[in-house]
């Protein structure tokens, strides 16, 4: 939970969301990720960053680049706790049910 | 059991719905007061619920605590928008993570005698802070969240 929360904190920036949307293209340096950003390098590496420590991307190490990735088990992570999330509802739905019904028949006691 | 529909309208919201066979006053009732909220807001199996406070104001503050064995959580927040029997605007912060708040806006309908429960969580810090809603994610965005909605909405 801990991480979908750093993951949604990650997704709620304009800017990274467009960084996310290059990489799902493919891999890409952070020159080339930077190129249809009017910033400065210092700002795109501290979106990055923010990306990275959200497990939303990750850095490979080729020579003297580094070039950055999506981390397809960041989506996978997403996925699982909306499953959990929505089994929590339906468990207190359920619940909320019942007590419907009770306060119903209560009702009708009167 | 009921169906509940889930779905991620944007990449930074979950809006769950839900339908529930009584009136509209009764379910409002559920979610307002403490003693009835208690009683069903309780998540995963093996919690309860035994303090739960809420000042149903505009600005009042709201607090649940769940424990299990001997664990506790909670979960605390302020009403932003009251209207009464229809639509409440609030904020949500659970202590465990106690820097990511999230608004969530619950709209109170009726359908055929039913009555149709709406939440939204809106997770964006942004639109959280400034109490607004969300705009449209723009066509670029959109196309390439596609796939990721489309896996949700098969596996969820």
């Amino acid at each position: 939970m801990s991480n979908l929360d750093s993951v949604f904190q990650a997704l709620s920036d304009p800017t990274r969301r467009a960084i996310l949307e290059r990489l799902i293209q493919g891999e890409a340096t952070v020159d080339e990720i930077r190129e249809p950003f009017e910033m400065s390098q210092p700002s795109i590496s501290r979106h990055l960053k923010v990306l990275e420590q959200a497990g939303l991307i990750t850095t490979r190490i080729a020579g003297t680049s580094r070039p950055r990735r999506i981390e397809p088990l960041a989506f996978a992570a997403i996925e699982d706790w909306l499953k959990q999330y929505r089994a929590i509802w339906q468990a207190n739905y359920e619940r909320l049910d019942g007590l419907l019904e009770h306060l119903k028949q209560e009702d009708n006691a009167k | 059991m009921k169906p509940l529909s889930m779905t991620t309208p944007t990449d930074t919201t979950i809006e769950i719905t839900r339908s529930f066979d009584a009136p509209i006053s009764m379910v409002w009732r559920a979610h307002t007061e403490p003693e009835l909220v208690k009683r069903w807001l309780t998540g995963p199996t093996g919690l309860t619920m035994p303090e739960c406070e809420i000042d149903l104001r505009v600005g009042g503050a709201y607090r649940y605590v769940w424990a299990w064995d001997d664990n506790r959580m909670s979960a605390y927040g302020t009403f932003r928008e009251i209207e009464a029997e229809r639509r409440l605007l609030l904020t949500e912060t659970f202590d465990i993570f106690p820097d990511n708040e999230t608004l969530v806006e619950q709209v109170f309908g009726e359908n055929g005698g039913q009555t149709v429960v709406r939440m939204s969580l809106h997770y964006d810090s942004k639109e959280t802070r400034d109490g607004v809603l969300q705009s449209p994610m723009d066509e670029g965005l959109e196309a390439s969240y596609q796939s990721l909605d489309k896996l949700i909405s098969e596996t969820v």
